[in-house]
């Protein structure tokens, strides 16, 4: 059996900096470039990276999450969000912001358009793992 | 809904019942239970003849699809009228037959009377209807009902192969028919047939007149076996007895006869109509008669009988059409072909009935029909051969039976051909009255042979598989009925001529006054050239009967390969045979030579549009400058993309492919599209690792060493045409902007609007988020069937394992 101490101690400091970016990505999105589609891959890298340093099992005990129902979840936040604007007399898909005074923050918009890329984010995140985990389960 | 159109439905409604009362009176023969319908009906029918009489007609109309102008509309004038006493005057008798012929034990004879009630029904709606389209509807009805009724015995081969044979050519015709009847439509602008009549005058002059006239004429020559579509008729023998007596001598195959007649009005002014209609009823009388005397089996022979005389009428009724061009004479004598054609479609009607009924009784007391095994029947059968006697001699043309009159009053119309000076009849006008009286020499002789070969001479009952004996009563009911109107009709033909015949030939020819046609029914003595004709008839034909032996070799010349169901036979192989090589050809079940049919066709359309609409332009005004970056980018992926096809390892190719996608991103950031190039690189990268993982489970085989693209012209030539045309396109579609780009507005908005400064990530989630939703849903279908395919085939090789 190989050492994979290096890959895997490198592993550990690495995709805690690429989880983050992605969210930053996830987050500027609105701003710079990003948004959900390449926050989503990025996650999903970070994921790959774990399955490249350990295995399958190994990561699913440590991420005990069925990615079809992440893809599910992500398609019922973006269909919610372009569905509940009907329910302010507003056609489907009007987004709203304001900005807030939030403790921390500070002087922050909220906006629904990130909840629609949350979804979208979901979305990818779960389908990339899906395909990878598939395939790779498959012998 | 007025009483007619109860009468017209009132077959389809009984049929509805027919099943519940097979099912619920098991110990009565259900033909009884539906006997009364058309004796009712035949009734009714009869309480019109006070209204034709005097020249009246009457309507009955009821909305079906008022948005077309398609509605029920029924009209009951001296033609349609015939038809219907016909068809349920001969109906009643039928059924009456077959109660006795059809065995209560062994036949399903629910089905029998469903088809024959529908039958009767369509046929009914389609000598009544005015309009064309109802007419179309009931016309496929009697075809599709005759098609049930043919094939009645299913688990016979040639029941079902005569049963396809009449269908695939009575639709054919009836498809012909249907477009003639559109192309009417649109000439007139109605779908009601007199309307159409009363504009005959204009429609001649439509430049589609002629294809309509040809089209019509189809579907009436198909239905009524008119040469050379008349080798379903012998086929379609394989029908009970009964159904070959009604549907196939009395009433559908005169369904073509009546549409010629019934738009006769239209079309008659044309030359085409005249030399078509006339010409084809010829040669049919005349190969049907020929073609008859050779049959050995009494209803083939029957039945070619039928189709020579449908030839008659059909050939009477072509040359009716001349009367309409001469109007002005006080004797019209072409009328008299037209009163000859009414008058022989009731006879003829009358003696073919009887004859088939005979020749099902014949075939039901010995258990053939072949006439070779037949033979001295007289003696056993003494009622059936009175019938088949009166029958086959009115047919002959004997006197003193109705089929003599018919005949002479034939003979007199193709006489006056001679008379004709119009549409170049006079150069071939002798040919009529001679091949008319060759066919009635030929008529002469089949039906001697019908009547003694089949009861006089030896009998040989040791051939016959039953002892024969005469037939029960019943079954002699509905022939006897018949031969008697067959002699009623020969002594008393004036009976018919003001009540039916006289409203007829009004219908036919509502444009001549109608006193001229009374002397020529009443007329019939007198020692005339048509007697003489008769008398060397009877003669020539008594002499030929005699050495039949002789000179019966004769058909040997033709032998059986050219006959015209070879012919039928060979069409129907040989489309077989073409579609299935074109198939072959075509659908090879390979993939490439459908990309290479789909690459081509895109290809030769965007040329042909380019060529057609004039739009290839090149307008290099609005260009922006090259720089170095650019060209070394386009410099890496033209290398790239052409080593991809040269590689010679599948490895290459996939690190090839991942260094274009790689030079995509980077144009992405030279083009200043960040979001773009971020996701490129990922996605390139996943990709390239997919097809690597594609790659390593290639399997290890021989025969999939690792070699070049091998070269193909056509492959070459089409993937380089698809290459330029689309350059060219592009080219095209840039040098010719019309609009600005809407890009302004999101430039301007995205902030103001949205909230968003990243305004390719506004546009995605919120100006067009709709699209992003969808394509997030493909993305999760995508996975889900990744998902499903491969744990599929994990679970399945279980199993098998």
């Amino acid at each position: 059996m190989k050492n994979d101490l290096i890959l895997q101690t490198v592993t550990k400091v690495v995709v805690f900096i690429i989880l983050l970016f992605s969210v930053s990505i996830f987050f500027g999105g609105h701003y710079s470039p990003g948004g959900g589609f390449v926050g989503g891959l990025l996650t999903a890298a970070a994921i790959v990276l774990l399955l490249l340093a350990y295995d399958i099992k190994t990561v699913a005990k440590l991420i005990p999450v069925d990615y079809k129902l992440v893809v599910a979840t992500g398609l019922l936040i973006s269909t919610l969000t372009v569905a509940g604007a009907m329910f302010f007399d507003v056609p489907m898909m009007t987004h709203a912001y304001q900005y807030f005074d939030i403790p921390i923050l500070g002087h922050t918009s909220l906006h629904t358009a990130v909840l629609f890329d949350l979804g979208v984010y979901l979305v990818v995140v779960g389908v990339t793992m899906t395909i990878i985990q598939t395939i790779g389960e498959d012998e | 809904m007025s009483s007619l159109h109860w009468a017209v439905f009132a077959p389809f409604l009984l049929a509805i019942f027919v099943p519940t009362f097979y099912k619920r009176f098991r110990s009565i023969h259900t033909g009884w239970l539906i006997l009364g319908l058309p004796i009712l009906l035949f009734v009714y029918f009869l309480q019109f003849i006070s209204i034709t009489k005097g020249g009246n007609t009457f309507t009955a109309s009821a909305t079906w699809i008022p948005s077309l102008e398609i509605g029920i509309d029924f009209y009951v004038d001296g033609l349609g009228l015939l038809f219907a006493l016909l068809i349920t005057g001969i109906g009643s008798l039928v059924i009456l037959y077959s109660i006795y012929y059809l065995s209560k034990e062994k036949e399903k004879l629910n089905q029998f009377y469903v088809y024959l009630l529908l039958f009767m029904g369509a046929m009914l709606g389609v000598v009544l209807s005015d309009n064309l389209i109802v007419l179309y509807m009931f016309w496929e009805f009697t075809s599709l009902s005759s098609f049930l009724l043919i094939g009645y015995w299913n688990d016979r081969d040639r029941s079902r192969y005569g049963a396809q044979k009449s269908l695939l050519i009575t639709v054919l015709g009836g498809l012909g028919m249907f477009g003639g009847f559109i192309i009417l439509s649109f000439m007139g602008g109605t779908f009601s047939i007199r309307e159409l009549v009363a504009q005959s005058d204009t429609l001649i002059n439509h430049p589609l007149f002629i294809p309509a006239l040809l089209l019509v004429l189809l579907g009436a020559f198909t239905k009524s076996a008119q040469f050379p579509f008349h080798i379903w008729l012998p086929g379609a023998m394989e029908a009970p007895t009964p159904v070959s007596a009604y549907l196939h001598s009395a009433t559908m195959v005169k369904a073509g006869i009546y549409l010629v007649a019934r738009l006769s009005p239209v079309f008659a002014e044309s030359g085409v109509w005249l030399w078509v209609v006339s010409v084809v009823g010829l040669v049919t009388l005349f190969w049907g008669s020929f073609t008859a005397v050779k049959q050995t089996d009494l209803k083939s022979l029957l039945a070619y009988s039928t189709v020579s005389q449908l030839g008659l009428i059909m050939s009477l009724l072509g040359l009716g059409a001349a009367a309409l061009h001469y109007e002005d004479l006080d004797d019209n004598i072409y009328m008299a072909a037209t009163v000859a054609a009414i008058f022989h479609l009731i006879n003829h009607a009358t003696f073919k009935g009887s004859l088939f009924m005979a020749a099902g009784i014949v075939d039901h007391e010995t258990g053939t029909r072949d006439i070779r095994k037949l033979g001295g029947l007289m003696p056993f059968m003494p009622i059936t051969f009175t019938i088949t006697v009166i029958g086959g001699f009115s047919m002959a043309g004997l006197p003193p039976f109705n089929g003599f009159l018919s005949k002479e009053m034939f003979f007199t119309g193709m006489i006056h051909t001679l008379q004709l000076d119009i549409f170049n009849m006079e150069t071939w006008g002798l040919l009529f009255p001679v091949v008319a009286w060759v066919a009635s020499v030929f008529t002469f002789i089949y039906s001697m042979i019908l009547v003694f070969k089949t009861f006089t001479g030896k009998a040989q009952l040791e051939k016959l598989e039953k002892k024969p004996h005469e037939a029960p009563i019943g079954m002699l009911i509905s022939p006897v009925i018949l031969v008697s109107l067959v002699i009623i009709f020969g002594f008393f033909p004036n009976l018919l001529s003001s009540t039916l015949i006289e409203p007829a030939v009004a219908s036919i020819q509502p444009t001549l006054t109608s006193h001229d046609f009374h002397v020529h029914i009443s007329f019939w003595h007198g020692w005339t050239t048509e007697l003489w004709m008769t008398i060397g008839v009877v003669i020539l034909g008594t002499l030929l009967t005699l050495t039949l032996t002789k000179w019966i070799p004769i058909y040997k010349v033709f032998p059986e390969k050219y006959t015209l169901n070879k012919v039928y036979d060979g069409i129907l192989s040989l489309l077989d045979q073409w579609t299935n090589q074109l198939n072959k050809k075509v659908i090879t079940g390979s993939i490439r030579s459908y990309l290479i049919y789909i690459f081509s066709f895109f290809f030769l359309i965007l040329v042909y549009a380019l060529f057609i609409k004039d739009a290839f332009h090149i307008d290099l005004t609005n260009l922006a400058p090259i720089g170095i970056y650019e060209l070394v980018l386009v410099l890496a992926m033209v290398i790239g993309a052409i080593s991809i096809i040269f590689a010679k390892s599948r490895l290459t190719s996939i690190i090839i492919l991942g260094a274009v996608g790689y030079t995509v991103s980077l144009f992405f950031v030279l083009f200043r599209a960040p979001d773009l190039a971020l996701t490129q690189l990922v996605i390139e990268t996943i990709s390239v690792a997919l097809f690597l993982l594609c790659f390593y489970h290639l399997p290890k085989l021989a025969s999939r060493s690792e070699e070049r693209i091998t070269f193909r012209l056509n492959n070459a030539l089409v993937s380089i045409g698809v290459g330029i045309v689309v350059t060219l396109v592009a080219l095209s579609a840039h040098s010719q902007k019309l609009f600005n780009p809407i890009s302004d507005y999101y430039l301007e908005n995205a902030y103001k609007e949205a909230g968003g400064k990243n305004v390719v990530n506004v546009i995605l989630v919120d100006f067009r988020g709709m699209d992003t939703m969808f394509e997030i849903a493909v993305l999760g279908i995508a996975a889900l069937g990744i998902f499903a395919m491969i744990r599929l085939r994990l679970t399945r090789r279980n199993k098998e394992s």
